[in-house]
Protein backbone atom coordinates (compact mmCIF):
# COMPACT_ATOMS: atom_id res chain seq x y z
CA UNK A 1 0.00 0.00 0.00
CA UNK A 2 2.70 2.45 1.15
CA UNK A 3 4.61 1.59 -2.41
CA UNK A 4 1.48 2.29 -4.50
CA UNK A 5 0.75 5.81 -2.29
CA UNK A 6 4.63 7.08 -3.30
CA UNK A 7 4.05 6.00 -7.11
CA UNK A 8 1.07 7.99 -6.72
CA UNK A 9 2.34 10.79 -5.67
CA UNK A 10 5.39 10.29 -8.24
CA UNK A 11 2.83 10.41 -10.96
CA UNK A 12 1.20 13.89 -10.77
CA UNK A 13 3.25 16.28 -11.98
CA UNK A 14 3.15 19.55 -13.64
CA UNK A 15 2.78 19.32 -17.98
CA UNK A 16 3.83 18.88 -19.87
CA UNK A 17 4.43 14.93 -19.75
CA UNK A 18 6.23 14.45 -22.90
CA UNK A 19 9.18 11.52 -23.23
CA UNK A 20 10.81 12.62 -25.84
CA UNK A 21 13.97 14.57 -27.07
CA UNK A 22 11.52 17.65 -27.38
CA UNK A 23 12.73 20.52 -24.65
CA UNK A 24 10.52 23.75 -23.10
CA UNK A 25 13.03 25.45 -25.28
CA UNK A 26 12.59 23.93 -28.39
CA UNK A 27 8.28 23.86 -28.03
CA UNK A 28 8.73 27.02 -26.82
CA UNK A 29 10.86 28.48 -30.27
CA UNK A 30 8.62 26.84 -32.52
CA UNK A 31 5.42 28.36 -30.92
CA UNK A 32 7.03 31.50 -31.39
CA UNK A 33 8.20 30.76 -34.89
CA UNK A 34 4.19 29.45 -35.52
CA UNK A 35 2.85 33.10 -34.29
CA UNK A 36 5.03 34.76 -37.35
CA UNK A 37 2.78 34.39 -40.19
CA UNK A 38 0.23 36.45 -37.65
CA UNK A 39 2.76 39.01 -36.81
CA UNK A 40 3.43 39.56 -40.20
CA UNK A 41 0.03 40.06 -41.31
CA UNK A 42 -0.35 42.36 -38.11
CA UNK A 43 2.32 44.33 -39.76
CA UNK A 44 1.19 44.29 -43.81
CA UNK A 45 -1.92 45.39 -42.24
CA UNK A 46 -1.36 48.18 -39.52
CA UNK A 47 2.14 49.15 -40.89
CA UNK A 48 5.15 49.59 -39.07
CA UNK A 49 3.91 50.55 -35.93
CA UNK A 50 2.92 47.22 -35.23
CA UNK A 51 6.17 46.01 -35.80
CA UNK A 52 7.40 48.79 -33.34
CA UNK A 53 4.85 47.53 -30.51
CA UNK A 54 5.48 44.13 -30.84
CA UNK A 55 9.43 44.64 -30.38
CA UNK A 56 9.09 47.37 -27.34
CA UNK A 57 7.21 44.24 -25.78
CA UNK A 58 8.97 41.32 -26.62
CA UNK A 59 12.44 43.58 -25.35
CA UNK A 60 10.66 44.76 -21.90
CA UNK A 61 9.41 41.17 -21.68
CA UNK A 62 12.85 39.62 -21.83
CA UNK A 63 14.63 42.65 -20.14
CA UNK A 64 12.15 42.03 -17.51
CA UNK A 65 12.74 38.43 -17.25
CA UNK A 66 16.41 38.66 -17.08
CA UNK A 67 15.99 41.58 -14.27
CA UNK A 68 13.84 39.58 -12.26
CA UNK A 69 16.09 36.06 -12.24
CA UNK A 70 19.06 38.16 -10.89
CA UNK A 71 17.46 39.91 -8.41
CA UNK A 72 16.21 36.59 -7.21
CA UNK A 73 19.61 34.88 -7.35
CA UNK A 74 17.72 31.92 -9.61
CA UNK A 75 19.66 30.78 -12.60
CA UNK A 76 19.20 33.60 -15.85
CA UNK A 77 16.72 31.71 -18.24
CA UNK A 78 15.75 33.91 -21.29
CA UNK A 79 17.44 32.22 -24.05
CA UNK A 80 14.48 29.16 -23.42
CA UNK A 81 11.69 31.59 -25.36
CA UNK A 82 9.27 31.42 -22.98
CA UNK A 83 9.91 35.59 -22.39
CA UNK A 84 10.02 36.24 -26.11
CA UNK A 85 6.66 34.12 -26.26
CA UNK A 86 4.91 36.29 -23.43
CA UNK A 87 6.12 39.51 -25.23
CA UNK A 88 5.80 38.24 -28.82
CA UNK A 89 2.02 37.07 -27.52
CA UNK A 90 1.44 40.28 -25.30
CA UNK A 91 2.63 42.47 -28.21
CA UNK A 92 0.19 41.01 -30.63
CA UNK A 93 -3.00 41.55 -28.21
CA UNK A 94 -2.36 45.16 -28.34
CA UNK A 95 -3.69 47.54 -30.72
CA UNK A 96 -0.91 48.71 -33.21
CA UNK A 97 -1.88 52.27 -32.74
CA UNK A 98 -0.55 51.51 -28.23
CA UNK A 99 1.81 54.10 -26.98
CA UNK A 100 5.35 53.15 -26.32
CA UNK A 101 4.62 53.06 -22.27
CA UNK A 102 1.69 50.23 -23.02
CA UNK A 103 3.87 47.01 -24.23
CA UNK A 104 6.62 47.72 -20.97
CA UNK A 105 4.18 48.26 -18.52
CA UNK A 106 2.65 45.38 -19.90
CA UNK A 107 5.13 43.47 -20.21
CA UNK A 108 6.53 44.16 -16.88
CA UNK A 109 3.42 43.02 -15.37
CA UNK A 110 3.58 39.66 -17.46
CA UNK A 111 6.76 38.60 -16.44
CA UNK A 112 7.35 39.86 -12.85
CA UNK A 113 4.20 39.68 -11.29
CA UNK A 114 2.35 36.91 -13.04
CA UNK A 115 5.02 34.75 -13.56
CA UNK A 116 8.71 35.44 -11.73
CA UNK A 117 6.42 36.22 -8.31
CA UNK A 118 4.49 32.89 -8.76
CA UNK A 119 7.76 31.00 -9.04
CA UNK A 120 8.89 30.93 -12.84
CA UNK A 121 8.15 28.75 -15.81
CA UNK A 122 5.75 26.42 -14.70
CA UNK A 123 4.62 27.83 -11.44
CA UNK A 124 2.31 30.36 -12.94
CA UNK A 125 -1.35 30.18 -12.21
CA UNK A 126 -2.45 32.79 -15.16
CA UNK A 127 -1.39 33.49 -18.48
CA UNK A 128 1.19 35.80 -17.66
CA UNK A 129 0.80 37.42 -21.55
CA UNK A 130 -3.15 37.82 -20.65
CA UNK A 131 -2.80 39.44 -17.45
CA UNK A 132 -0.24 41.90 -18.98
CA UNK A 133 -2.87 42.38 -21.65
CA UNK A 134 -5.62 42.56 -18.70
CA UNK A 135 -3.65 44.89 -16.65
CA UNK A 136 -3.26 47.74 -19.30
CA UNK A 137 -6.45 47.55 -20.84
CA UNK A 138 -8.01 48.19 -17.17
CA UNK A 139 -5.58 50.60 -16.95
CA UNK A 140 -5.97 52.94 -20.15
CA UNK A 141 -9.14 51.75 -21.08
CA UNK A 142 -9.06 54.57 -24.12
CA UNK A 143 -5.89 53.90 -25.32
CA UNK A 144 -6.40 49.86 -25.53
CA UNK A 145 -9.50 50.64 -27.31
CA UNK A 146 -8.10 52.83 -30.17
CA UNK A 147 -8.52 50.81 -32.88
CA UNK A 148 -6.23 52.02 -36.14
CA UNK A 149 -8.35 51.17 -39.63
CA UNK A 150 -5.58 48.56 -41.35
CA UNK A 151 -5.13 50.21 -44.52
CA UNK A 152 -4.46 53.58 -43.40
CA UNK A 153 -1.06 52.69 -43.28
CA UNK A 154 -0.63 52.05 -46.80
CA UNK A 155 -1.72 55.22 -47.89
CA UNK A 156 0.62 56.99 -45.56
CA UNK A 157 -2.23 59.27 -44.21
CA UNK A 158 -2.29 59.80 -40.35
CA UNK A 159 -4.13 56.97 -38.99
CA UNK A 160 -7.50 56.48 -38.93
CA UNK A 161 -9.22 55.01 -35.62
CA UNK A 162 -12.35 53.15 -35.92
CA UNK A 163 -14.42 50.27 -34.49
CA UNK A 164 -13.95 46.94 -34.15
CA UNK A 165 -16.14 44.54 -35.52
CA UNK A 166 -17.44 43.26 -32.13
CA UNK A 167 -17.67 46.80 -31.05
CA UNK A 168 -19.68 47.53 -33.52
CA UNK A 169 -21.69 44.60 -33.52
CA UNK A 170 -22.09 45.61 -29.39
CA UNK A 171 -22.81 49.04 -30.49
CA UNK A 172 -24.88 49.30 -33.47
CA UNK A 173 -25.83 45.93 -34.54
CA UNK A 174 -25.50 43.65 -37.17
CA UNK A 175 -26.90 46.15 -39.79
CA UNK A 176 -24.24 48.59 -39.46
CA UNK A 177 -21.83 46.09 -39.77
CA UNK A 178 -23.13 44.87 -43.13
CA UNK A 179 -23.30 48.79 -43.85
CA UNK A 180 -19.50 49.02 -43.41
CA UNK A 181 -18.46 45.86 -44.90
CA UNK A 182 -20.71 45.58 -47.77
CA UNK A 183 -22.35 42.45 -48.69
CA UNK A 184 -21.89 39.26 -45.94
CA UNK A 185 -19.55 37.50 -48.13
CA UNK A 186 -17.17 40.76 -47.95
CA UNK A 187 -17.80 40.27 -44.34
CA UNK A 188 -16.66 36.89 -43.75
CA UNK A 189 -14.00 36.98 -46.80
CA UNK A 190 -12.47 40.62 -45.22
CA UNK A 191 -12.75 38.85 -41.07
CA UNK A 192 -10.90 35.35 -42.65
CA UNK A 193 -7.92 37.30 -44.28
CA UNK A 194 -7.86 39.84 -41.56
CA UNK A 195 -8.20 43.06 -43.16
CA UNK A 196 -10.44 44.74 -40.24
CA UNK A 197 -9.57 46.60 -37.32
CA UNK A 198 -8.35 45.00 -33.92
CA UNK A 199 -5.41 43.58 -31.87
CA UNK A 200 -2.16 43.98 -34.28
CA UNK A 201 -2.09 39.43 -34.25
CA UNK A 202 -5.71 38.90 -33.87
CA UNK A 203 -6.94 40.09 -37.05
CA UNK A 204 -6.00 37.59 -39.25
CA UNK A 205 -7.95 34.51 -39.12
CA UNK A 206 -5.84 32.47 -42.25
CA UNK A 207 -2.23 33.55 -40.99
CA UNK A 208 -3.57 32.10 -37.29
CA UNK A 209 -4.85 29.06 -38.62
CA UNK A 210 -1.61 27.91 -40.53
CA UNK A 211 0.67 28.77 -37.41
CA UNK A 212 -2.06 26.62 -35.43
CA UNK A 213 -1.51 23.88 -38.20
CA UNK A 214 2.11 23.67 -37.67
CA UNK A 215 1.52 23.16 -33.85
CA UNK A 216 -0.83 20.84 -34.76
CA UNK A 217 0.99 18.83 -36.73
CA UNK A 218 4.01 19.38 -34.82
CA UNK A 219 1.55 18.09 -31.71
CA UNK A 220 2.85 20.62 -29.07
CA UNK A 221 -1.05 21.60 -29.08
CA UNK A 222 -3.93 18.85 -29.12
CA UNK A 223 -7.72 19.44 -30.96
CA UNK A 224 -8.79 19.20 -27.48
CA UNK A 225 -9.02 22.80 -26.26
CA UNK A 226 -9.23 24.75 -29.21
CA UNK A 227 -11.82 22.70 -30.84
CA UNK A 228 -13.99 23.00 -27.90
CA UNK A 229 -13.41 26.83 -27.46
CA UNK A 230 -14.38 27.40 -30.80
CA UNK A 231 -17.30 24.91 -30.68
CA UNK A 232 -18.95 26.49 -27.78
CA UNK A 233 -18.71 29.79 -28.81
CA UNK A 234 -20.29 28.71 -32.15
CA UNK A 235 -23.32 26.81 -30.55
CA UNK A 236 -23.72 29.24 -28.25
CA UNK A 237 -23.77 32.48 -30.79
CA UNK A 238 -25.83 30.88 -33.06
CA UNK A 239 -28.74 29.65 -30.25
CA UNK A 240 -28.61 32.97 -28.57
CA UNK A 241 -26.76 35.19 -30.50
CA UNK A 242 -29.86 36.04 -33.16
CA UNK A 243 -31.94 39.39 -33.64
CA UNK A 244 -34.81 39.69 -36.04
CA UNK A 245 -33.61 42.35 -38.46
CA UNK A 246 -37.11 44.35 -38.04
CA UNK A 247 -37.73 44.56 -34.61
CA UNK A 248 -34.26 44.08 -33.00
CA UNK A 249 -35.47 41.56 -30.69
CA UNK A 250 -34.15 37.77 -29.51
CA UNK A 251 -34.32 35.38 -31.72
CA UNK A 252 -33.65 31.77 -30.83
CA UNK A 253 -31.77 30.10 -33.64
CA UNK A 254 -30.58 33.16 -35.20
CA UNK A 255 -27.80 33.98 -34.47
CA UNK A 256 -24.40 34.41 -37.26
CA UNK A 257 -21.52 31.84 -35.37
CA UNK A 258 -18.94 32.59 -38.45
CA UNK A 259 -18.97 36.26 -37.81
CA UNK A 260 -18.74 35.09 -34.09
CA UNK A 261 -15.75 32.46 -34.73
CA UNK A 262 -13.97 34.75 -37.14
CA UNK A 263 -13.85 38.10 -34.91
CA UNK A 264 -12.32 39.56 -32.24
CA UNK A 265 -9.06 37.60 -30.46
CA UNK A 266 -10.97 34.04 -30.24
CA UNK A 267 -8.36 32.56 -32.84
CA UNK A 268 -5.34 34.00 -31.18
CA UNK A 269 -7.03 32.93 -28.18
CA UNK A 270 -8.41 29.26 -28.78
CA UNK A 271 -4.78 28.14 -30.52
CA UNK A 272 -2.02 30.01 -28.87
CA UNK A 273 -3.28 30.89 -25.49
CA UNK A 274 -5.91 28.29 -24.10
CA UNK A 275 -3.54 25.85 -24.92
CA UNK A 276 -0.34 27.15 -22.61
CA UNK A 277 0.85 23.82 -21.00
CA UNK A 278 1.28 25.87 -17.94
CA UNK A 279 -2.20 27.22 -16.68
CA UNK A 280 -4.64 24.55 -18.17
CA UNK A 281 -5.64 21.09 -17.34
CA UNK A 282 -3.30 18.36 -18.48
CA UNK A 283 -6.28 15.82 -17.74
CA UNK A 284 -7.82 15.40 -21.59
CA UNK A 285 -11.38 14.90 -20.10
CA UNK A 286 -9.95 18.30 -18.13
CA UNK A 287 -9.33 20.14 -21.19
CA UNK A 288 -12.55 19.75 -22.72
CA UNK A 289 -14.29 20.85 -20.07
CA UNK A 290 -11.59 24.01 -19.71
CA UNK A 291 -12.69 24.50 -23.21
CA UNK A 292 -16.49 24.97 -23.09
CA UNK A 293 -16.05 27.05 -19.95
CA UNK A 294 -13.71 29.63 -22.23
CA UNK A 295 -16.33 29.39 -24.87
CA UNK A 296 -19.22 29.79 -22.23
CA UNK A 297 -17.89 32.87 -20.52
CA UNK A 298 -16.67 34.42 -23.75
CA UNK A 299 -20.10 34.53 -25.39
CA UNK A 300 -21.72 35.36 -22.11
CA UNK A 301 -19.38 38.58 -21.99
CA UNK A 302 -20.01 39.48 -25.91
CA UNK A 303 -23.55 39.08 -25.81
CA UNK A 304 -24.37 40.25 -21.78
CA UNK A 305 -21.58 42.22 -20.77
CA UNK A 306 -19.72 45.29 -20.85
CA UNK A 307 -17.02 44.76 -22.86
CA UNK A 308 -17.25 43.52 -27.00
CA UNK A 309 -14.60 40.75 -26.53
CA UNK A 310 -14.68 38.50 -23.45
CA UNK A 311 -11.61 35.57 -24.66
CA UNK A 312 -8.95 37.44 -22.54
CA UNK A 313 -11.41 36.89 -19.20
CA UNK A 314 -12.72 34.08 -20.60
CA UNK A 315 -9.46 32.33 -20.48
CA UNK A 316 -7.96 33.97 -17.17
CA UNK A 317 -10.87 32.83 -15.61
CA UNK A 318 -10.73 29.53 -16.65
CA UNK A 319 -6.95 29.41 -15.50
CA UNK A 320 -8.54 29.99 -11.93
CA UNK A 321 -10.41 26.39 -12.42
CA UNK A 322 -7.55 24.62 -13.67
CA UNK A 323 -5.62 23.08 -10.40
CA UNK A 324 -9.66 21.63 -9.50
CA UNK A 325 -10.16 20.37 -12.73
CA UNK A 326 -6.82 18.44 -12.80
CA UNK A 327 -7.44 17.24 -9.39
CA UNK A 328 -10.95 15.71 -9.84
CA UNK A 329 -10.58 14.73 -13.09
CA UNK A 330 -7.05 13.03 -13.36
CA UNK A 331 -7.03 9.58 -14.70
CA UNK A 332 -7.89 6.89 -11.08
CA UNK A 333 -5.12 4.60 -10.26
CA UNK A 334 -6.14 0.75 -11.36
CA UNK A 335 -6.74 -1.30 -7.80
CA UNK A 336 -6.23 1.51 -5.88
CA UNK A 337 -9.10 1.23 -2.72
CA UNK A 338 -11.13 4.05 -2.62
CA UNK A 339 -9.91 6.25 0.02
CA UNK A 340 -12.23 7.07 3.55
CA UNK A 341 -15.02 10.30 2.99
CA UNK A 342 -14.06 10.83 -0.75
CA UNK B 1 -0.34 35.60 25.14
CA UNK B 2 0.60 34.75 28.96
CA UNK B 3 -1.62 36.29 31.59
CA UNK B 4 1.41 38.30 32.75
CA UNK B 5 3.39 40.71 30.09
CA UNK B 6 6.98 40.66 30.40
CA UNK B 7 7.03 43.32 28.04
CA UNK B 8 7.97 47.01 28.52
CA UNK B 9 5.55 49.70 27.07
CA UNK B 10 7.71 50.54 24.25
CA UNK B 11 8.14 47.21 23.44
CA UNK B 12 4.33 46.74 23.16
CA UNK B 13 4.24 49.36 20.58
CA UNK B 14 6.72 48.40 18.13
CA UNK B 15 5.39 45.20 17.65
CA UNK B 16 2.25 46.36 17.16
CA UNK B 17 4.00 48.34 14.68
CA UNK B 18 6.96 45.76 13.47
CA UNK B 19 6.58 42.39 14.44
CA UNK B 20 2.58 41.58 15.03
CA UNK B 21 1.58 44.56 11.98
CA UNK B 22 -2.32 43.86 11.95
CA UNK B 23 -2.09 44.55 7.95
CA UNK B 24 1.57 43.12 6.95
CA UNK B 25 2.22 40.67 9.42
CA UNK B 26 -1.02 39.08 10.88
CA UNK B 27 -2.61 39.85 7.61
CA UNK B 28 -6.28 40.65 9.25
CA UNK B 29 -8.74 43.21 8.40
CA UNK B 30 -7.92 43.43 5.20
CA UNK B 31 -10.77 44.63 4.03
CA UNK B 32 -10.27 48.16 4.91
CA UNK B 33 -6.87 48.31 3.44
CA UNK B 34 -8.33 47.64 -0.38
CA UNK B 35 -11.39 49.16 0.17
CA UNK B 36 -10.33 52.48 1.60
CA UNK B 37 -7.09 52.81 1.14
CA UNK B 38 -7.37 54.47 -2.65
CA UNK B 39 -6.50 57.76 -1.16
CA UNK B 40 -3.66 59.21 1.20
CA UNK B 41 -6.33 61.51 3.14
CA UNK B 42 -8.93 58.58 3.36
CA UNK B 43 -5.85 55.84 4.64
CA UNK B 44 -5.11 58.55 7.69
CA UNK B 45 -8.32 58.99 8.60
CA UNK B 46 -9.08 55.46 8.88
CA UNK B 47 -6.15 54.85 10.43
CA UNK B 48 -6.85 57.16 13.18
CA UNK B 49 -10.34 55.75 13.86
CA UNK B 50 -9.46 52.97 14.30
CA UNK B 51 -6.43 53.80 16.64
CA UNK B 52 -9.01 55.34 18.50
CA UNK B 53 -11.47 52.57 19.02
CA UNK B 54 -8.75 50.07 19.54
CA UNK B 55 -6.69 52.30 22.78
CA UNK B 56 -10.78 52.89 23.83
CA UNK B 57 -11.75 49.07 23.40
CA UNK B 58 -8.13 47.38 25.26
CA UNK B 59 -8.68 50.05 27.82
CA UNK B 60 -12.58 49.19 28.39
CA UNK B 61 -12.26 45.81 28.21
CA UNK B 62 -9.01 45.38 30.56
CA UNK B 63 -10.94 47.75 33.32
CA UNK B 64 -13.84 45.53 33.37
CA UNK B 65 -12.32 42.28 32.82
CA UNK B 66 -12.68 41.31 36.39
CA UNK B 67 -16.47 41.46 36.46
CA UNK B 68 -16.79 39.69 33.31
CA UNK B 69 -18.66 36.32 32.95
CA UNK B 70 -16.13 34.27 30.34
CA UNK B 71 -19.19 32.74 28.58
CA UNK B 72 -20.43 35.78 27.71
CA UNK B 73 -17.52 37.78 27.14
CA UNK B 74 -17.87 38.22 23.09
CA UNK B 75 -21.38 39.84 23.11
CA UNK B 76 -19.58 42.22 26.01
CA UNK B 77 -16.80 43.06 24.09
CA UNK B 78 -19.11 43.34 20.86
CA UNK B 79 -20.82 46.02 22.44
CA UNK B 80 -17.93 48.02 24.21
CA UNK B 81 -16.66 47.91 20.42
CA UNK B 82 -20.18 48.91 18.98
CA UNK B 83 -19.98 51.70 21.54
CA UNK B 84 -17.12 53.14 20.82
CA UNK B 85 -17.11 53.01 17.17
CA UNK B 86 -20.52 54.83 17.62
CA UNK B 87 -19.03 57.39 19.18
CA UNK B 88 -16.26 57.52 16.55
CA UNK B 89 -18.71 57.74 13.87
CA UNK B 90 -20.67 60.52 15.05
CA UNK B 91 -17.60 62.35 15.88
CA UNK B 92 -16.30 62.17 12.21
CA UNK B 93 -19.80 62.73 10.91
CA UNK B 94 -19.50 66.13 12.76
CA UNK B 95 -16.18 67.65 12.27
CA UNK B 96 -15.04 65.58 8.72
CA UNK B 97 -17.85 65.74 6.68
CA UNK B 98 -16.10 65.04 2.95
CA UNK B 99 -13.88 62.28 4.73
CA UNK B 100 -17.13 60.78 6.07
CA UNK B 101 -19.76 61.18 3.00
CA UNK B 102 -16.80 59.35 1.42
CA UNK B 103 -16.33 56.78 4.17
CA UNK B 104 -18.93 56.73 6.30
CA UNK B 105 -20.34 52.68 5.93
CA UNK B 106 -16.41 51.53 6.32
CA UNK B 107 -16.07 53.86 9.72
CA UNK B 108 -19.58 51.99 11.01
CA UNK B 109 -17.96 48.55 9.31
CA UNK B 110 -15.22 48.82 11.98
CA UNK B 111 -17.33 47.04 14.68
CA UNK B 112 -16.65 43.93 12.37
CA UNK B 113 -12.87 44.22 12.08
CA UNK B 114 -10.99 41.28 13.16
CA UNK B 115 -8.07 43.30 14.29
CA UNK B 116 -10.22 44.55 16.95
CA UNK B 117 -11.68 41.89 18.31
CA UNK B 118 -8.43 39.99 18.36
CA UNK B 119 -6.64 42.05 20.62
CA UNK B 120 -9.22 42.71 23.04
CA UNK B 121 -9.73 38.84 23.20
CA UNK B 122 -6.19 38.24 23.28
CA UNK B 123 -4.51 41.00 25.13
CA UNK B 124 -6.79 43.23 26.69
CA UNK B 125 -8.89 40.81 28.44
CA UNK B 126 -6.04 39.30 30.21
CA UNK B 127 -3.50 41.90 30.91
CA UNK B 128 -3.80 45.19 32.73
CA UNK B 129 -5.01 48.64 31.69
CA UNK B 130 -1.69 50.61 30.97
CA UNK B 131 -0.27 47.73 29.02
CA UNK B 132 -3.27 46.96 27.06
CA UNK B 133 -3.25 51.12 26.47
CA UNK B 134 0.19 50.50 24.94
CA UNK B 135 -1.12 47.66 22.57
CA UNK B 136 -3.70 48.81 21.60
CA UNK B 137 -1.72 52.06 20.99
CA UNK B 138 0.89 49.68 18.86
CA UNK B 139 -1.79 47.92 16.85
CA UNK B 140 -3.57 50.74 15.94
CA UNK B 141 -0.20 52.65 14.74
CA UNK B 142 0.44 49.54 13.00
CA UNK B 143 -2.60 49.66 11.24
CA UNK B 144 -2.57 53.19 10.53
CA UNK B 145 0.94 52.59 9.05
CA UNK B 146 0.24 49.93 6.76
CA UNK B 147 -2.58 52.13 5.37
CA UNK B 148 -1.12 55.29 5.27
CA UNK B 149 1.89 53.65 2.87
CA UNK B 150 -0.60 52.03 1.09
CA UNK B 151 -2.80 54.76 -0.02
CA UNK B 152 0.20 56.64 -0.28
CA UNK B 153 1.43 54.31 -3.15
CA UNK B 154 -2.04 53.93 -4.10
CA UNK B 155 -2.61 57.50 -4.82
CA UNK B 156 0.92 58.32 -5.85
CA UNK B 157 0.37 55.16 -8.71
CA UNK B 158 -3.58 55.55 -9.81
CA UNK B 159 -3.83 59.69 -9.73
CA UNK B 160 -0.71 61.01 -9.31
CA UNK B 161 -1.44 62.93 -6.99
CA UNK B 162 -1.12 63.03 -2.69
CA UNK B 163 -3.15 64.50 -0.08
CA UNK B 164 -5.36 65.59 -3.42
CA UNK B 165 -2.79 67.66 -4.88
CA UNK B 166 -1.87 66.89 -8.07
CA UNK B 167 2.32 65.84 -7.94
CA UNK B 168 2.84 64.14 -11.33
CA UNK B 169 1.18 66.85 -13.64
CA UNK B 170 0.70 65.64 -17.45
CA UNK B 171 1.41 61.95 -16.27
CA UNK B 172 -0.21 58.82 -17.15
CA UNK B 173 -1.47 57.55 -14.59
CA UNK B 174 -2.23 53.55 -13.63
CA UNK B 175 -6.00 53.78 -13.13
CA UNK B 176 -5.55 50.33 -11.94
CA UNK B 177 -4.03 51.30 -8.76
CA UNK B 178 -7.29 52.86 -7.82
CA UNK B 179 -9.71 50.14 -8.41
CA UNK B 180 -9.62 47.23 -5.70
CA UNK B 181 -7.80 44.84 -8.24
CA UNK B 182 -4.86 47.66 -7.64
CA UNK B 183 -5.75 47.37 -3.83
CA UNK B 184 -4.86 43.61 -3.94
CA UNK B 185 -1.39 44.19 -5.93
CA UNK B 186 -0.37 46.73 -3.54
CA UNK B 187 -1.15 44.98 -0.38
CA UNK B 188 0.01 41.88 -2.18
CA UNK B 189 3.73 43.44 -3.08
CA UNK B 190 4.24 45.46 -0.10
CA UNK B 191 3.10 42.16 2.22
CA UNK B 192 6.47 40.47 0.48
CA UNK B 193 8.59 43.71 0.82
CA UNK B 194 8.25 43.65 4.69
CA UNK B 195 8.60 39.53 4.56
CA UNK B 196 11.51 40.53 2.63
CA UNK B 197 13.02 43.13 5.32
CA UNK B 198 11.88 40.47 7.85
CA UNK B 199 14.11 37.51 6.36
CA UNK B 200 16.69 39.48 5.30
CA UNK B 201 17.41 41.82 8.10
CA UNK B 202 16.02 40.33 11.34
CA UNK B 203 16.40 36.71 10.11
CA UNK B 204 13.10 35.92 10.43
CA UNK B 205 10.87 33.61 8.60
CA UNK B 206 8.20 35.58 7.19
CA UNK B 207 4.81 35.92 7.41
CA UNK B 208 2.13 33.69 5.58
CA UNK B 209 -1.41 35.21 6.47
CA UNK B 210 -4.37 34.95 8.51
CA UNK B 211 -4.71 31.15 7.55
CA UNK B 212 -0.79 30.76 7.56
CA UNK B 213 1.12 28.35 10.41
Amino acid sequence: MEAVKKEHELIVSVSPHVRSEESVSRIMWTVNISLLPALIAGIYFFGPKAAYVTAISIISAVMSEWGVQKMTGRRSAIGDGSAVLTGLLLGMNLPATAPFYIPIIGSLVAIAVTKQLFGGLGFNVFNPALIGRAFVLITWPRAMTTWMEPTAAFVGLDAKTTATPLGLLKEEGLHKLLEVFGSKASLYTELFLGHRAGSLGETSAIALLIGAAFLLYKRYITWHIPLTFLGTVAVVAWVFGGKTPETGKFLLFAGDPILHLLSGGLILGAFFMATDYVTVPSVRAGQILFGVGCGLITMLIRLKGGYPEGVMFAILLMNCFTPIIDRNLKTKLFGKKKEKGK
Amino acid sequence: MSHEHQYSNWQLIKDGLFKENTIFRLAISLCPAIAVTNGLKNGVYMGLAVMFVQVMVNVTVSSIKNFLNPLVRIPVFMLIISGWVSVTDMVMAAYARDVYRQMGLYIQLIVAFASILVMAEMFASKNKVVPSFFNGLGSGLGFMVALVVISFFRELLGRGSLWGFEIAGGSKPLLIMLLPTGGFFAVGILMGFFNWIDIRFYGGKGAGGASGH
